[in-house]
Order: C-alpha cells, then sequence, then structure tokens
C-alpha cells in the first residue's frame, strides 16, 4: 500500500466525531482539574454569602463525617462545605496550602515551618477574652513568638490500655518502669496472646514518651536539642531490649491508632489513644485497665503524650475574616457542638477547662484515670519541632529500636540534622 | 540502490496526487491542511505531555536552585546547594544502595522466571491461550490494591496470615514479615509482589520474540544433530532472543528504579528500605515540604537512571541494525 493514502478507513463525517469526541474529553477533564473541593466563587460580600472551605482527616469512629457536616451546615453567615479526607491527610493539605486553591480553614498541629511560611494566620483576636479557659500546654503548642496560631479541637492522651484478667491472672501489677513492662510483657506473652503491641513498626510511637520518662525532651526553652543526653540514650536503648524481647506483637492487620489487636486478643496490652475508648469498652467491657508511659527508672517520671487536633485558619484563603468568624463560631461559642465532637463518637479530651469539667463521661472507669494521668504527666508537642527533624528522630528510634544500633551515635547524628534545622529557623 | 527507489516513491505520490485532484475538483488539500491535521490529532498529547511532563521538569530544575519550604514559587536562590546537601545525605546514598539490592533480586529474577514461563507456555499444545492469559492476567491489578492484599493478608505477622498459617502446620512460629529487619524478610514480600504482577508482561514480551524464530531454524539444528533441550535453547532459541532479552532488561531496570508504590503500601517510608523515590516524595511532598531538596534529588536520580541506560545499551548494543 502506497504510504500516502491518506487514512483509508476514516471519511470526513467519521474524522468530525472523533475530534468532537476529542473536545469534549478535553472539556471534561479540565472541569475535573477544576473541582478542588472547594465552593466555585471565592469573594462576594455584596449580599451573597461568602463560600468557605473545611479540611477534616478521617476520623475513625462513626458519625463523625455526619456531625462535622451538620455544624458546618448550622452556620448561617457562610455557606461552609465540609471536605473529608480519607488516607494520607498530611500529603493532601500540605499541597493544599501552596496555593489558594486549598482549603479556608483546616485541623492540623502547628509547626513553626507554618509560619514561616506563611500558611496560617494568628488568632489572638478571638481567642483574647478565652485564653484563660485553656490548658496551658494546649496554648504553648499552638504559640510561635507569642501569638497563638490555631485553636484546639481535641486532646488526644496517648497511654498503654491493658486487659486486667490477663495481668491479674499472671500476677502481674501495672508496670511502674520500663524494665517492669518489658518483664510483664515477656510474661504475657504466649504461643496466641503477645504481650504488648506498640504499632507494626516496632514501637516509633513510644520515642518521645520514651525520652521524657528519663527526663528528656525533644527542645529545651532556648532551641537547642533536649534528647542528646546519657539517661535519654539508655531510654531509646530500652526501647530496643523491648522489640528484641519478642513479646509485642508486630505485622497486625490494623495498626496502633486502631483498637483491634487488643480487641481480637492479639495483644495483652496496647499502647493507644482515649480515642479508642468506647470501642474497647464495647468489645472488653470493665476488663480494661490503663497506665501511663512508665518511668525510666526511679529519677525518671511516667509520661502520657498528650496529642489531638488543632483548627487553623489558612493564610491563602481569599476569606480570611470570614473564615476567622467561623472558627470562632464553631470552636469558642458553640460549646454543645465541642462537647459532643469530643464525646459522643471516640472518647476525647475537651480543651477548655469549663467543658472538661462538666464532661460525665470521663468521670468514671478508664477515662478518669486516662483524664488524670493526662493532668499529672501529659506532654504536648513543641511547635519549633519541625518535619525535619522529626524525621531524623524517626530515623534515630529506627536504627536503635530494629537494628540495635548503638544509641549514643545515632543521637549525635540525629543532633546533626536537628542543629541545622534550628540554625536555619532561629539563626 | 536507494536513489531510484526514493524517485518512484515520488512518482508514485505525485500521480496519487494527480488522481485525488482529478477526482476531487476543486479540494485542494495541500501541506497546510495535513499540517493541521497534524496537529489536530498530535496536538493534545504534545499539549499534555508539555504540561503534565516538561513543565513540570523545568520547574523542578528551577526549584532545585532555591530555597523552597512550604511553597512552589520560592525567592532565595542557594545555587548548588541543595544538590551538595543531596550528594551528602546518607540517606539518600542508602537508599540509591536499597535500590541496588532491590534490582540484583528483582531483575535476574523476573528475566529467568518470565523467559522459563514463556518456554513453557509456549510450549503448551492445549488451552494456550487460556494459560498465556491466567499468567498475564496479574499486571492488570494495581500495585496498591496487591499490596494491600500482600500485606494483609498474606504476609501480615499474626497467626492467621496466610504465609504464617502455612509455616504454621509445620510448627514454625509466626514471623512479621514486614516489621523484622534481622533477617530481612520484608525483601519477600516486596520482591514477590513485583514477580507477580510483571512476570506475565514480560512473559509475552518472549512468547512474541520466541514466535519470530524461524522454525527452520530448528530444523536445520535437527538435522545437524543438535539435540533437542538445553543445546537447542543455549545455541538456537537464547541468541535469537537477544533483541527482546536486551529490551526486557532494559524496561525492567527502569521499573525497578521507579519502584514506589510496592515499598511505600507494604513498609511505609523507613529508613532500612526505602527506595529513592520513596525518600525523594518523603522529602518533597510528604510532612517535610522540602521542594528544593526534594527536586535536586530527583534530578539527580534522573542523570543517574539516564548514564545507567545509556550504559547498558551500549554494553549490549541495544537499537545497533540488525535487532
Amino acid at each position: 500500500m502506497p504510504a500516502h493514502v491518506p487514512n483509508a478507513g476514516l471519511t470526513r463525517r467519521d474524522l468530525l466525531k472523533r475530534t468532537g469526541g476529542l473536545a469534549a474529553l478535553a472539556a471534561f477533564t479540565a472541569a475535573c482539574g477544576g473541582n478542588t473541593g472547594r465552593p466555585s466563587s471565592g469573594g462576594g460580600s455584596g449580599g451573597s454569602k461568602v463560600n468557605l472551605s473545611q479540611w477534616y482527616h478521617q476520623y475513625g469512629e462513626t458519625g463523625t463525617q455526619q456531625a462535622a457536616t451538620k455544624y458546618a451546615k448550622a452556620y448561617t453567615d457562610a455557606n461552609v462545605s465540609v471536605q473529608w479526607t480519607p488516607g494520607d491527610y498530611g500529603t493532601k493539605l500540605s499541597s493544599g496550602l501552596l496555593s489558594n486553591k486549598g482549603p479556608d480553614v483546616f485541623e492540623s498541629q502547628l509547626n513553626i515551618g507554618m509560619v514561616k511560611s506563611n500558611q496560617v494566620v494568628a488568632l489572638d483576636d478571638i481567642m483574647a477574652d478565652v485564653k484563660d479557659d485553656f490548658q496551658p500546654g494546649d496554648l504553648a503548642t499552638n504559640t510561635v513568638d507569642g501569638k497563638i496560631y490555631g485553636i484546639r479541637m481535641i486532646v488526644d492522651p496517648q497511654v498503654i490500655y491493658y486487659k486486667k484478667s490477663l495481668l491479674d491472672k499472671a500476677g502481674i501489677k501495672p508496670p511502674e518502669t520500663i524494665d517492669d513492662l518489658i518483664s510483664a510483657a515477656k510474661e504475657l506473652t504466649t504461643n496466641k496472646v503477645k504481650g504488648l503491641f506498640v504499632g507494626n513498626d516496632g514501637g516509633l510511637a513510644l520515642g518521645g514518651p520514651a525520652l521524657w520518662s528519663s527526663g528528656g525532651t525533644y527542645l529545651t526553652d532556648d532551641h537547642k536539642p533536649g534528647f542528646t543526653g546519657a539517661r535519654a540514650a539508655q531510654a531509646f536503648g530500652k526501647l530496643h531490649e523491648l522489640y528484641a524481647s519478642k513479646s509485642i506483637l508486630l505485622g497486625s492487620p490494623t495498626d496502633w491508632t486502631d483498637p483491634s489487636a487488643i480487641n481480637q486478643g492479639l495483644a495483652a496490652m496496647q499502647w493507644i489513644g482515649m480515642w479508642a475508648v468506647p470501642g474497647m469498652q464495647k468489645a472488653l467491657g470493665d476488663d480494661l485497665g490503663v497506665f501511663a508511659f512508665p518511668a525510666l527508672d526511679a529519677q525518671g517520671k511516667p509520661a502520657v503524650y498528650s496529642g489531638g487536633w488543632t483548627q487553623f485558619v489558612s493564610a491563602k484563603s481569599a476569606n480570611v475574616d470570614a473564615a476567622k468568624k467561623f472558627v470562632k463560631w464553631l470552636w469558642i461559642d458553640q460549646s454543645a457542638d465541642q462537647e459532643d465532637w469530643c464525646l459522643n463518637y471516640g472518647f476525647h479530651i475537651p480543651p477548655r477547662k469549663s467543658l472538661a469539667a462538666k464532661a460525665s463521661k470521663l468521670q468514671s472507669g478508664v477515662a478518669a484515670e486516662t483524664v488524670k494521668l493526662t493532668a499529672d504527666y501529659g506532654h504536648t508537642d513543641n511547635p519549633a519541632w519541625t518535619p525535619k527533624m522529626g524525621t531524623a528522630f524517626t530515623d534515630l528510634l529506627t536504627n536503635v529500636i530494629k537494628k540495635g544500633a548503638d544509641p549514643a551515635a545515632e543521637i549525635s547524628k540525629a543532633e546533626k540534622t536537628v542543629n541545622t534545622e534550628l540554625s536555619r529557623l532561629f539563626g | 540502490m536507494s536513489a531510484p527507489v526514493t524517485t518512484s516513491r515520488a512518482e508514485d505520490a505525485a500521480t496519487a496526487g494527480e488522481r485525488r485532484r482529478r477526482r476531487r475538483p476543486g479540494r485542494q488539500k495541500g501541506i497546510a491542511g495535513n499540517a493541521l491535521w497534524f496537529w489536530i490529532f498530535v496536538g493534545p498529547f504534545v499539549l499534555g505531555l508539555l504540561v503534565f511532563s516538561y513543565l513540570p521538569i523545568i520547574w523542578s530544575l528551577v526549584l532545585s536552585f532555591f530555597e523552597a519550604y512550604n511553597t512552589a514559587t520560592p525567592s532565595k536562590f542557594v545555587g548548588l546547594q541543595n544538590y551538595i546537601d543531596m550528594l551528602k545525605d546518607h540517606n539518600f546514598l542508602s537508599s540509591l544502595g536499597t535500590f541496588t539490592i532491590f534490582a540484583v533480586f528483582i531483575v535476574p529474577l523476573t528475566f529467568i522466571l518470565s523467559l522459563a514461563l514463556a518456554l513453557l507456555v509456549n510450549q503448551v499444545k492445549i488451552a494456550r491461550a487460556f494459560f498465556r492469559s491466567v499468567f498475564f492476567l496479574p499486571t492488570a491489578c494495581s500495585y496498591v490494591v496487591a499490596s494491600l492484599i500482600w500485606r494483609l493478608s498474606i504476609f501480615n505477622g499474626v497467626r492467621f496470615g496466610l504465609a504464617n498459617t502455612i509455616l504454621g502446620w509445620f510448627g514454625i512460629d509466626n514471623i512479621a514479615w514486614l516489621s523484622t529487619v534481622s533477617p530481612p524478610w520484608y525483601w519477600l514480600p516486596i520482591v514477590t509482589v513485583r514477580l507477580w504482577l510483571q512476570l506475565g508482561f514480560y512473559m509475552i514480551l518472549f512468547i512474541a520474540g520466541l514466535q519470530r524464530i524461524s522454525p527452520t531454524l530448528y530444523e536445520a539444528a535437527y538435522v545437524d544433530g543438535a539435540k533437542p533441550g538445553w543445546q537447542v535453547f543455549r545455541y538456537i532459541t537464547l541468541p535469537q532472543l537477544r533483541a527482546t532479552s536486551i529490551a526486557v532488561l532494559i524496561l525492567n531496570l527502569i521499573a525497578a528504579y521507579q519502584a514506589f508504590d510496592e515499598f511505600y503500601n507494604l513498609i511505609g517510608n523507613v529508613n532500612y528500605a526505602r527506595p529513592p523515590l520513596v525518600y525523594l516524595y518523603g522529602i518533597s511532598l510528604g510532612s517535610i515540604q522540602d521542594l528544593g531538596h526534594g527536586s535536586a534529588g530527583a534530578l539527580i536520580l534522573a542523570v543517574i537512571i539516564m548514564i545507567v541506560t545509556l550504559l547498558q545499551a551500549r554494553i549490549f548494543g541495544f537499537g545497533k541494525a540488525g535487532d
């Protein structure tokens, strides 16, 4: 066939149809590209209501998404659309915050990088009247250079819950030191049940609590690494001992944030947040006890990681003032909604002292004990601790816990990265 | 020899053009018309390639010279500092090491197994299409889905995982496949999931290669007294598959460099087994949002892939005349 016969099988009509189809496809994909989950129009003060987009990560408890949508709908001064994000919320949020196509209002945890790159706005004006009603730690974790950038929505203490019956049967008391914890985990391990579940990664979540239990901190108040001492090295070494004791559960289908492992009897004790208490009580009834991460030794102190989520207003929002107004309405004025959010799905401590005091669901049983442990031993995040420092710290833990590397050598490696970051941020 | 052919083709074209013009009087379809149709068809793809491939690459090059935390429009120029940092970053270097280990496992294994599979399927006398499809089918499965099945059902670390159930029959203790670093059991799920997913594809390439070998070669070998089996495979089949083999090796190595999905979904971003892409993703698009260093690392990786591919092509003579 000579090469120049142009598309023998294609008539002009066919060609038009196909190019038409192509154009339609292009229009369709263009429309898809424009769907960012954000309401279509941005500004607008003249009579019509402003559109706001509010981003959440996916909470595990049923009813949370409906509740979030309900609050947003009830707000009358703006049209608030809720974007619920299953999967990797952090990454999606990071890219959302790079442009003005992202959220107006979002939940996250503060780090100084967000302030330096101007992603969040200060909320001191709306916080002024209620500042004293928040726990100091929950304010500090959201404060950079004296300005408050976020409103704590929920406080999620992370501790160790255990099946009382199994410890009683073995004649074991709740551990008071890390050595106690290691030997309890060993004793509770059978061929069906492991002693302790601290995550499929072998216990990276315990890095902070172990550090605190030795008397260390991530960063000191004058912005120096606080994890470099010999006692910190000793604590990290203990985490390796725990990992190597063959008494921790690894490779569970769900990770430590989900109570399935303890509920299904795969482990006798589990490191997890208070959010899972309703789920654990449903499966285990009263057969549930709690203790904080134990002290390194007699000179140490038990530790509770007081994590949680905080509400922010994006500096790239086209309607910063409207967004601030909405955030004030929902997370400061609507105390009934805040109570609902903290107590009716998973259990979270309300960050407002006034609400926490009347939270009847948290005044008995393991929930009450967890609240007490948090008050006594709670530690919140330091906003000067950036994700890059976090990664260096995680690498340190992985090398020590899983590979059995020398803690002191790994600490000095991480210290180098942290110091580089500190000098970038604070000069 | 070639000149007369060109002339005759040109004449052909000319006469055909004449014919067309005669058939459709008044309709001039010259070079301009052809160019228009060329752009209508090719344009959208060129545009897509520009917008989604070339522009990001160029932008990445720009970013790699800036300090770009949490922003894609940075202002602080740092010159080559990001490149220097990345080349000194032991995590980045160890990710290249991880890739090397992975490639050492996966490239020869895929090559040998897919060739063996192709030889077997090609010799099957009945239901050949069925076998071909069965082995090819996993190629259609997504890496993410397969990784989830591997992690949650086959290689989970508890007693009801498939692998541990089987070990249990022989009285062997549960193994936490993905969490154990000594011995590094995590390589088993990582390598097997990729083998399962890609063997079928390379098998098809080899089958196509096998079917291109002329039967007369085998007949001649038979007449010359070559023993069927190894001798025929070694001196007829394998040399005849040279072009296919080289293509398979190069494609395989590039695919290994691009490994991301199964690592990310099976073990996450852990420092003992993360290939370069997982590490770079963590730096630039994960929580760190350091687009400057991430871009510099990505470009270093691109240069390495280019050099390795060129070297490989040079050594094996890929694309030489006659292949």
